[in-house]
């Protein structure tokens, strides 16, 4: 019998993803996948499988979560409070998953998405050549108490590791460069976005993300009659109130907002992750340097399997977790309540 | 066309856009769809995958495996080798006839769409269903088509106002173009028209019914036929198509 995830309780916000559609924008349907592509390679690099594997992303807040055999999972993107039959389990981490124990995943501490991932993956049906929902398109739905997901075939690998991973669950600054659209805005609006601070506003989903600023808003030249043109993930949309709204993985694949920049593909996981009220830079660089961080990026990717490292004791032994700081700012899953 | 189209700029550090008006007409909407189809029939191995938006094509690449500048090169090599708003349209389309109720409880908003065109309801409904609109881009969701161009008198502006939720298959109306709804959504087009035609058939032969350049008529039905339409097997909604050209 195939094994199984069961979903106890459920957040509003599971769905299955994985890299998501590509080849359809012809067809009406963008790329849509894991808000935090980032996080699916880390999670595909602690189980030692293919990134192409579907896992559960969470946003903002888990679930409650059983398997019918004995598993591994892996926990990454946003952290979030996690215990495996009642003790606490360290996030940006892989565990041994006994059949029967239960996985409690409470809300993001930071950030907007968290992902669980078992080993051998989600393995509900490919279609379009993914596993991913993709809610805008009305492709597939959110998970709810009482599904059951069918898992792939694990051929076993490492539990009990870690890796060490930046914080990037709270906004910041995030580069941006001129796209095709950026002449329809005085080139000292495109100058202020850079020296703006701007808020995540609590207004966003997979479609994309609001921004809030004090000040004047931004507005194109000839307003909003421009004709419908394409979007790409990452592209920042001006809506008729001139605010800044970061399209992610789940735009449309044409509008008629005018895009004043656009986001480079290495930074939108951060532009995603960027919890309500998070601080936003938009930097404007070069095509040059923007190409460098990308395929500083891929090389960072790649290299992600060998930054696995053993975490040190079993979480689940320690009583004084959270007296440990494993990575700079962010403790390894266990806030004290406030 | 001023000197200025066509012209091919970036989009972001993923795309290309080799556009041919910034507004919408035909020979741009055409030339376009060619445009596209011949993209797609050099088969670069460093283009991803490509798209028409309304009056332009769209090229996606790595950014991280492809330099673009041999790829932009060949594409406005490609943009010299021929008039491209004269070029006749890519093989293979069909022309398309999705049966349709105008107005009544399917399709609320006739009455008001005919009354901001200045015509009778009759006269509105024997406007929309002998128009032959072609789908100019598909978009916002999938299979989901842009279609037109519909008479001056239909040049509509969008309402102020959002209706919250259209069904599938819903045929709305706004600036001369119909979108016939694939998803359940909301819209600030005015709802004219039901059909029981789904533009994203999952698991399919061919789960997107339409492609763009393919031409379309809504011939009109009574209400009382629907419920055949619905029931079409193919979730076609009754359409019937046939290969053009």
């Amino acid at each position: 019998m195939t094994a199984r995830l069961e979903i106890c309780a459920a957040g509003p916000g599971l769905t299955v993803q994985d890299a998501g559609f590509l080849g359809y924008i012809g067809q009406g349907l963008s790329r849509g996948g894991a808000a935090d592509t980032r996080a699916l390679a880390e999670g595909a690099a602690l189980l030692r499988q293919s990134p192409d594997l579907a896992a559960i992303e969470m946003a903002g807040s888990g679930g409650t979560f059983r398997v019918t055999r004995d598993a591994r999972l892996a926990l990454t993107g946003a952290p979030m409070q996690a215990t495996l039959d009642g003790a606490p389990l360290a996030w940006h981490a892989c565990h041994a998953w006994p059949a029967g124990a239960e996985l409690r995943i409470g809300a993001v501490q930071g950030g907007s998405y968290g992902y669980l991932h078992v080993g051998g993956g989600i393995d509900t049906p490919v279609e379009l050549g993914s596993r991913s929902t993709h809610l805008t398109a009305g492709l597939g739905r959110a998970l709810a108490a009482g599904d059951s997901l069918p898992l792939g075939r694990d051929p076993g690998g490492p539990v009990g590791q870690g890796l060490q991973v930046e914080d990037r669950f709270c906004g910041g600054e995030i580069r941006i460069i001129r796209s095709f659209q950026s002449d329809s805005f005085a080139p000292e609006d495109v100058t202020r976005l850079s020296e703006t601070p701007f808020t995540r506003d609590p207004r966003g989903n997979r479609m994309g993300v609001r921004l809030a600023h004090a000040g004047d808003g931004f507005f194109a030249r000839g307003g909003l009659t421009v004709l419908s043109e394409i979007v790409v993930p990452g592209d920042i949309q001006v809506t008729g109130e001139g605010a800044p709204y970061i399209l992610g993985a789940e735009s449309q694949t044409t509008g008629g907002y005018p895009r004043i920049a656009t986001v480079i593909p290495c930074d939108l996981p951060r532009a995603m992750q960027a919890g309500p009220g998070a601080p936003i830079r938009l930097a404007l660089v070069d095509r040059a340097t923007a190409l460098a961080a990308e395929r500083a990026e891929a090389k960072l990717l790649q290299a992600l399997p060998k930054q696995v490292r053993p975490l040190l004791r079993d979480p689940r032994e320690m009583s004084d977790l959270l007296s440990y700081q494993l990575i700079s700012g962010v403790t390894a899953g266990e806030e004290p309540s406030p | 066309m001023t000197g200025a189209w066509p012209k091919i700029r970036p989009v972001g550090l993923t795309g290309l856009l080799v556009s041919f008006a910034d507004t919408l007409s035909d020979p741009a909407n055409r030339a376009a769809l060619a445009f596209r189809a011949a993209v797609e029939a050099e088969a670069w191995p460093d283009v991803l995958e490509s798209s028409c938006t309304l009056a332009s094509c769209f090229i996606r690449f790595d950014p991280v495996e492809t330099d673009p500048e041999p790829l932009e090169a060949r594409l406005a090599d490609l943009l010299a080798a021929r008039d491209w708003y004269a070029a006749p349209f890519p093989a293979g389309r069909r022309l398309w006839r999705i049966p349709c109720v105008f107005g009544g409880d399917l399709a609320p908003q006739l009455g008001d769409a005919a009354q901001a065109a200045g015509m009778s309801p009759a006269q509105a409904i024997e406007s929309l269903s002998t128009a032959r609109t072609r789908v100019l881009t598909l978009g916002f969701a999938p299979g989901m088509p842009y279609l037109g161009t519909l008479p001056p008198a239909w040049d509509l502006p969008r309402q102020t106002e959002l209706t919250p939720r259209v069904p599938v298959g819903a045929l709305v109306l706004a600036i001369r173009q119909f979108v016939l709804f694939a998803t359940t959504a909301p819209t600030g087009w005015r709802h004219v028209g039901q059909t029981a035609f789904t533009g994203y058939r999952p698991g399919a032969d061919r789960p997107f019914a339409l492609c763009a350049g393919d031409e379309v008529m809504f011939p009109a039905i009574p209400a009382e036929d629907y419920a055949a339409c619905e029931a079409d097997p193919s979730g076609l909604g009754g359409a019937t198509w046939e290969v053009l050209e």
